[in-house]
């Protein structure tokens, strides 16, 4: 007869993992509270935002253009709106939050010596953003429906196509927040990248009206496959074409994901 | 005998050409409060950074209630509280938000946490605060809230840095009997200090820090007795009289030291009667931290 000892195998080690999910959950909480008193100001600047550029752009012109491309003026308008709309709620949180928050407040000192690791931290707090921002990418849908943008069973995918493309971005900004010596210096980000990155993305006008290098120099631009999705599946279009941007956005977002921690993580622990 | 809660082993860190922790050997035994005294820049708050693997060692070894870091270093803090010497707490929050927020991030269970966020509240003292924004609180109540976010989940060591620098005396006696308290409750204690008293008053063991090592330890009262012996003269008058009796005391090998207007002869029990007429006192902790930290400023 052959013993079976059903083997309770050496106690293993009370180990903690990688990313564990009530680190982020911690990490995050501390980002609900605060929203909780920001609220207000958050949705009001989100909602007006696109009002705004509707107003301006379409309005504007739409009186001396009835189309763009082949798409109403008001739906290029619209659907171009939801990717600044998702491209300014990521990436500037991903700069300033960090920044503050790691070089003013020195929160991340507070949080790194409670037991929650640099990769929880960046992700906790990339994640959050990028959640704020599938949600708020989508009022300026909203906003455009008032004047005229119909609905679509398709803008159902708005949400996460905000939520991999503002990933991405607030991973870009964290990274930026790593590697800028002064807050100060953010301003050669927003205006060699990330202005020029908003306007040549197809948000407001076609990049094909551009010159070729410029062209070519648009199709890396993450922005502009964000475009291109929110415009298919808002205007019902989805293809074969949506899924290398898709394949764009994530890809970014892998990218910008290990590049922020490897650098933050640098100078957070020396 | 039980395994020490804090053991650091031929410990090195450096930040570029500077050496901040030089070949460090630390044993903090479990139960006790334990100071680590030495002047600024002398490598305590490299030392404690280095204990919740913020800092990562060049060389050496170090052991947190036993696990090894850094590899380990996440399952030691869950067990291990923190009092950053600089504050660091959310402006924007309320004392009951911000220790809800760290209850979570120590793990403490769901339906415990309201029980420990009160718990903390009435030890920091701060219960009517609870729902002030830190914004609006005291230099005094801000510390006090520190030292609540760091015990939050009731940890077995704590580590204090520098916990009463700039505070105010009746601040100070509050933040000593808390963390006398904890003591008594069987908390190990890691307290980093520069304020002598603050060593004297509260740690079993102190341990004198200087340049990134440990230059001597014991009990306060052995470090005094071995560093500065059993009593001190100050000879007090104008600066040539202090000149000369400076120099009495080097050509005789007295060993001496400035303490601000006057000059300070060690050991003036064993000077037979020959030692200047000034006013005898007891040796304390801080004849001893000179003696062995030396006079200069760096």
């Amino acid at each position: 007869m052959s013993a079976t000892t059903v083997g309770v195998s050496a106690e293993p080690a009370k180990r903690v993992g990688r990313l564990e999910p009530a680190a982020l959950a911690g990490v995050m909480s501390r980002d609900v509270v605060i929203f909780g008193r920001y609220w207000k100001a958050t949705t009001f600047s989100s909602v007006m935002q696109p009002t705004i550029y509707l107003l301006a752009f379409g309005l504007g012109f739409g009186t001396l253009l009835k189309t763009i491309g082949h798409v109403k003026t008001i739906e290029y308008i619209g659907t171009g709106t939801v990717a600044t709309a998702v491209l300014f709620s990521s990436a500037f949180p991903g700069m300033f939050n960090t920044f503050i928050r790691w070089q003013f407040q020195r929160t991340y000192d507070a949080i790194l010596a409670a037991p929650v690791d640099v990769e929880e931290l960046i992700t906790a707090e990339v994640l959050w953003i990028s959640l704020r921002a599938g949600v708020y990418g989508v009022v300026p849908l909203l906003v455009a429906m008032l004047f005229g943008l119909e609905p679509n069973a398709g803008m159902l995918l708005v949400p996460l196509i905000g939520f991999v493309t503002g990933f991405g971005f607030a991973a870009f900004g964290v990274l930026i927040a790593a590697v800028a010596k002064t807050i100060d210096n953010f301003n050669y980000v927003t205006s060699a990248v990330l202005t020029p990155m908003f306007l040549v993305a197809g948000t407001f006008f076609p990049i094909s009206t551009l010159p070729d290098g410029v062209r070519q120099v648009a199709q890396v631009n993450p922005l502009y496959h964000c475009v291109q999705l929110v415009r298919d599946a808002s205007l019902g279009g989805l293809g074969a074409a949506d899924l290398g941007h898709a394949a764009v956005l994530l890809a970014f977002a892998l990218l910008m994901w290990r590049l922020a921690i490897s650098q933050l993580g640098k100078r957070l622990i020396d | 005998m039980s395994e020490p809660a804090i053991s650091l082993r031929g410990v090195v860190k450096r930040y570029g050409s500077i050496v901040a922790v030089d070949g460090l050997d630390l044993e903090v035994p479990a139960g006790v409060c334990f100071g680590l005294l030495g002047p600024n820049g002398a490598g305590k708050s490299t030392t404690m950074r280095m204990l919740t693997a913020q800092a990562l060692a060049d060389a050496g070894e170090i052991a947190v209630l036993g696990y090894e870091l850094p590899r380990e270093s996440k399952q030691a803090r869950m067990e291990m509280g923190v009092v950053p010497q600089l504050d660091n707490l959310d402006v924007e929050l309320t004392c009951r938000q911000i220790l809800t927020v760290f209850a979570r991030l120590y793990r403490v269970a769901s339906g415990e946490r309201t029980a420990a966020v009160e718990r903390a509240l009435v030890l920091a003292n701060l219960l009517p605060r609870a729902d002030t924004i830190v914004r609006e609180l005291s230099g005094g109540m801000r510390r006090r809230l520190l030292v609540a976010r760091g015990l939050i989940h009731e940890p077995r060591l704590v580590l204090l840095d520098e916990p009463t620098v700039g505070l105010d005396p009746q601040v100070r006696q509050e933040l000593w009997t808390l963390i006398d308290g904890l003591r008594s409750g069987g908390v190990t204690v890691l307290m980093s200090t520069h304020y002598i008293e603050e060593a004297e008053r509260l740690a079993d063991t102190v341990a004198v820090m200087s340049h990134g090592k440990i230059v001597a330890q014991g009990t306060p009262a052995e470090l005094v007795r071995a560093y500065a012996g059993e009593q001190v003269v100050e000879v007090y008058g104008p600066p040539e009289k202090l000149a000369e009796a400076s120099e009495i005391a080097a050509r005789n090998g007295w060993q001496s030291r400035r303490s601000g207007p006057a000059l300070a002869i060690m050991r003036a029990e064993s000077l037979d009667g020959e030692a200047p007429d000034g006013v005898r006192r007891p040796a304390n902790l801080e004849d001893a931290f000179v003696a062995l930290t030396g006079e200069e400023i760096e």
